[in-house]
């Protein structure tokens, strides 16, 4: 599943990556790393990470959230 | 009265957007939204679906992540007829077609310029061809690097340390690679952040182990008998023993697909109105042809009405709504693209990010923290107010310096600062270089006439 994260929002709060570890890490004290096209089995994870986020700066392919029933609005 | 070719746009119009990375995807996405129902077809020169581009100097380099896997999410499925691996090569505007790089043409009734940059090239031709001298800006070019780093080369030299530079030095390092960092300027990020920030990047670097090297320009790449580039030979004299070369000096504008066009397009971008609509060279705007992202050169409310041209990811975003809202809108409910100009690296292990037009100021203040501890907020300001702020490792600040620079706050601050250390609350030169002397080139770059003083500036191309 493709998703991107808007660095100029985060924060750094490191939800995403106490969340969903295999595809957020942090890179230093503030900085974010993370895997552009994260596995399937982690879209669950991504979900809640993206929902977790106190800036919102997550972004999920909409058509991977449908698939997997997680589309707020689709 | 309703605009009744405005609906007939909507239910059964062609919109054609060039260029097909991050600005040319979100238009096309935000059209949709707005209940565009007609034709949408997106052209690219690349062959690759619209993929983000800020992984390539980072996760990619580290190899954390593939090249091959930085593909942007999308909002909604578009109905787009895709056109990759095709650039336009010509504009007629009184017929209202593209020409394509293949001879086809496409016709339009909206038209959206989103063509970007490209990575400029090594100046001698020759030896920018040498095997192993890279630059990096495409998924191609990032997948190249990423294996050249991966083959353990004995020493890199990155030519140019503004921020692609910078961060592609610090990937080196974190891989344990021996790196040379050549920079014109008097330290890294110089046209961007000034040098007083220059020079903590500068220790920044050493700290990590890079040879940083300022002052000096490379004044040729030397290969073997194999055509690979095995030195570089420095201005002061010296000789450079390297295995990869990364050219690093900036990016060129898309725009030679327009020239003789009418459009107002050259190498500094293409002119627009705050409504995104293109100049043509004139100087009248057109009413059809609209322009976003990286190529894009549009007058700042906040900012003089100066001509300001972004390569940051988020205008990229942000002007492609502005754009895609205003073509499918009537005059009255366009909207100005009024974005503050934010952007963020991240290098050595630090978090770089910025808010508003350092560029423009004369004057840097520490207004948090300290730059000994590489974790600061620097407020920049010009003509008593604040026009900017960079932070090192302190993000949580920067929504507040953005809030000061909407308002146009005084500077020096007027209010006590938290947090505040050694380096205390006096304003000093922020430390620019002459911008009549080159050197790697800011990111942003200002020209000067608003319609207040109805001045026009010729400024010769040569970039």
């Amino acid at each position: 599943m493709r998703l991107v994260v808007d660095l100029n929002r985060c924060q750094g709060y490191a939800q995403c990556a106490f969340l969903a570890p295999d595809v957020f890490a942090m890179h230093g004290d503030e900085g974010l790393l993370y895997d552009p096209q994260a596995e399937a089995a982690q879209r669950e994870r991504v979900a809640q990470a993206a929902a977790a986020c106190p800036v919102q700066a997550i972004l999920v392919d909409e058509l991977d959230l449908a698939a997997a029933g997680e589309a707020p609005d689709a | 009265m309703p605009d009744t070719a405005l609906e007939q746009l909507k239910r059964s119009g062609r919109i054609v957007v060039v260029g097909a990375s991050l600005a040319g995807l979100r238009a096309a996405e935000t059209m949709r939204e707005k209940g565009f129902a007609g034709s949408l077809t997106l052209i690219g020169d690349e062959p690759y679906e619209p993929y983000d581009r800020p992984p390539l100097s980072k996760s990619v380099l580290l190899g954390r992540a593939d090249a091959d896997r930085t593909l942007l999410p999308r909002r909604r499925a578009l109905d787009a007829e895709w056109r990759l691996g095709v650039p336009a090569d010509g504009l007629d505007m009184a017929a209202r077609t593209v020409r394509l790089a293949d001879g086809d043409t496409v016709p339009y009734d909206r038209l959206l310029i989103a063509t970007g940059v490209r990575a400029r090239p090594w100046p001698n031709e020759a030896e920018g061809e040498l095997d192993g001298v890279f630059t990096l800006r495409t998924r191609d070019d990032g997948a190249a690097l990423a294996r050249a780093l991966a083959a353990g080369p004995r020493r890199v030299l990155v030519i140019g340390a503004g921020f692609t530079g910078s961060e592609i030095a610090s990937a080196c390092r974190e891989r344990g690679l021996e790196v040379t960092v050549a920079e014109r300027g008097d330290g890294p990020l110089v046209g961007a952040l000034g040098g007083v920030i220059g020079a903590v990047a500068a220790e920044l670097q050493r700290e990590h182990g890079v040879d940083l090297r300022t002052g000096i320009m490379v004044t040729g790449l030397e290969g073997d008998a194999t055509g690979r580039v095995r030195a570089a030979h420095l201005s002061d004299g010296t000789t450079l023993e390297c295995d990869v070369v990364v050219v690093s000096l900036g990016a060129q504008r898309n725009t030679e697909w327009l020239t003789g066009s009418g459009l107002g397009a050259g190498p500094r971008g293409i002119a627009c109105d705050a409504g995104c609509r293109a100049f043509d060279i004139r100087g009248i705007v057109t009413d059809d042809i609209y322009v976003a992202g990286d190529v894009a050169r549009s007058p700042h409310a906040l900012f003089g009405y100066q001509f300001l041209s972004l390569e940051h990811w988020g205008n990229a975003v942000a002007q492609a709504e502005t754009a895609a809202h205003n073509m499918l809108s009537e005059s009255t409910e366009r909207r100005p693209h009024l974005w503050v100009p934010a952007f963020w690296s991240s290098q050595f292990g630090v978090n770089i990010k910025s808010v508003g037009v350092p560029s423009m100021g004369t004057e840097i203040m520490i207004a948090q923290g300290s730059r000994a501890e590489r974790r600061f907020t620097g407020v920049y300001g010009y003509q008593g107010r604040v026009i900017g702020a960079v932070t090192f490792d302190n993000s949580r600040w920067l929504q507040f310096y953005e809030q000061q620079i909407e308002a146009t706050a005084p500077f020096p601050l007027p209010f006590t600062t938290v947090d505040r250390r050694s380096d205390g609350h006096k304003p000093m030169p922020a430390d620019f270089p002459d911008p009549s002397v080159p050197t790697h080139g800011p990111t942003i770059t200002l020209s000067g006439y608003s319609p207040a003083d109805r001045r026009i500036t010729f400024t010769p191309a040569g970039h």
